[in-house]
């Protein structure tokens, strides 16, 4: 059927949907740069994390739709919601851009996805605590790529360094989202599910505080814009991306291969 | 009541040396259980379960690698088969045997080091030289530069030697 999936909207199927969605979006744009990397090696890394996104991504939905109640598979929920079901934070669903702006947003969401992985592990969701207990290896891993970019463009050439910081401040604005804690965060905590992602915000300040340090590059002043992704509602971008995520699934309902 | 096969240690020890038979498709040099992968073999007198842990999360192979399963315990005709996979606690590169890592060597692979019990909780801002000295597979240099930190493969990155000019992959610590 081509028609979307409704979902009911529990605190815990959204807390789910938050992580499984920012590991599917930024899968999703990394994977954009396969066969466009700046070099091989780049491409081939890009690709490889973008693989790993979407293995997380998979396994949280899967664990996604087993509470949702309703049996719901991976990709019932990869490619039959409506974008307001999508629950990842805005900032991954932004253009791939240039390599400075996709090294710095995988710095940003690495680092985010490697401190909650760690509190993760120790889930009262045994199958979340499992993902968690895997996937925060391949984060430390997507963090130290990320970080070595952004010092080396940084302090690079004159090109890279005015690249950079043109990056750093049209990203900068989406940070903040990723840390407001609202009432699906409370339940998270409360329940033992999992941390705020308030939680992790002084730690995660400090690692790419000091990348950040370290490649000479000073965030912009905080702004009053809030973008709200983690909502459900999206930036103009969302309906692209997924119209092209969604394209084949809807066109040959339960195609396979 | 007759005909269902019994449990019995032989056909769950056949299972094993079955499994190290079966090679991992990206690294060829290695089976299942030099990898570490295979947690578990259970007969319930009936049925084989196979149990795995994957590698990483979104390792392509592991589709090929159950019905690589699948195949080679049907082949060797210990009956009905099933695979489940197991995600915890999650695979680590310390379970590579000893065996797995020299072939590893000798396939032209440096084998990965024991994992960092610290890792991650520092971001090591150091140059490509400098991060982690790799012994060439080849001539045993440790005169190495890593060229790239995923090769072909998220499991590995690509180095190069600095002695005899090879180009060498490095199986990542993880």
């Amino acid at each position: 059927m081509t028609a979307s999936i409704q979902l009911q909207h529990t605190p815990q199927l959204q807390y789910l949907l938050r992580l499984g969605d920012t590991c599917l979006i930024l899968g999703q744009r990394l994977g954009e740069w396969c066969g466009h990397g700046p070099v091989l090696e780049e491409d081939i890394a890009l690709a490889n994390m973008a693989l790993d996104l979407i293995g997380q991504a998979r396994a949280l939905l899967t664990r996604a739709g087993q509470t949702e109640g309703r049996a719901f598979d991976e990709d019932q929920l990869a490619f039959l919601r409506d974008e307001r079901d999508y629950r990842n934070p805005t900032l991954v669903e932004l253009p791939r851009g240039d390599f400075a702006f996709t090294v710095q947003r995988n710095l940003v969401v690495a680092t985010l996805l490697k401190l909650l992985w760690q509190k993760l592990a120790t889930s009262t969701d045994a199958e979340l605590a499992a993902i968690a207990g895997k996937a925060v290896k391949e984060a430390r891993y997507h963090q130290q790529h990320a970080a070595d970019w952004v010092v080396r463009l940084g302090d690079g050439t004159p090109e890279s360094r005015q690249r950079s910081q043109a990056a750093l401040a049209q990203l900068w604005r989406y940070v903040p989202e990723l840390f407001e804690a609202d009432a699906v965060d409370d339940a998270a905590a409360a329940s033992g599910l999992g941390p705020r992602w308030a939680d992790v915000q002084a730690d995660w300040q400090a690692e790419v505080g000091a990348v950040l340090a370290e490649a000479g590059l000073t965030p912009p002043a905080a702004s009053g814009f809030r973008s709200t992704g983690k909502r459900g509602v999206h930036s103009e971008h969302m309906g692209f991306i997924l119209a092209e995520m969604q394209q084949l699934q809807r066109a040959y309902p339960g195609g396979v291969w | 009541m007759s005909g269902a096969p019994v449990a019995d240690a032989t056909r769950t020890q056949r299972a094993w040396d079955v499994l190290s038979t079966v090679l991992d498709p990206e690294v060829p040099a290695l089976s299942l259980r030099d990898l570490g992968i295979v947690r578990d073999v259970v007969d319930d007198g009936n049925m084989l379960t196979v149990v795995l842990t994957p590698t990483y999360s979104g390792c392509p192979a592991t589709e090929v690698i159950h019905q690589s399963v699948v195949d080679a315990i049907t082949a060797a005709g210990l009956g009905s088969v099933n695979v489940t996979l197991q995600r915890a606690p999650a695979w680590t590169t310390d379970w590579i045997s000893d065996d797995g890592r020299r072939k590893l060597r000798d396939y032209g692979i440096a084998p990965p080091g024991p994992v960092d019990p610290g890792a991650g909780v520092p971001i090591r801002l150091v140059g490509r030289r400098a991060a982690q000295a790799i012994a060439c597979p080849r001539c045993n240099s440790s005169q190495t530069e890593r060229l790239s930190a995923f090769g072909a493969t998220a499991c590995k990155s690509l180095y190069r030697c600095m002695a005899c000019r090879e180009p060498f992959e490095h199986f990542k610590p993880l």
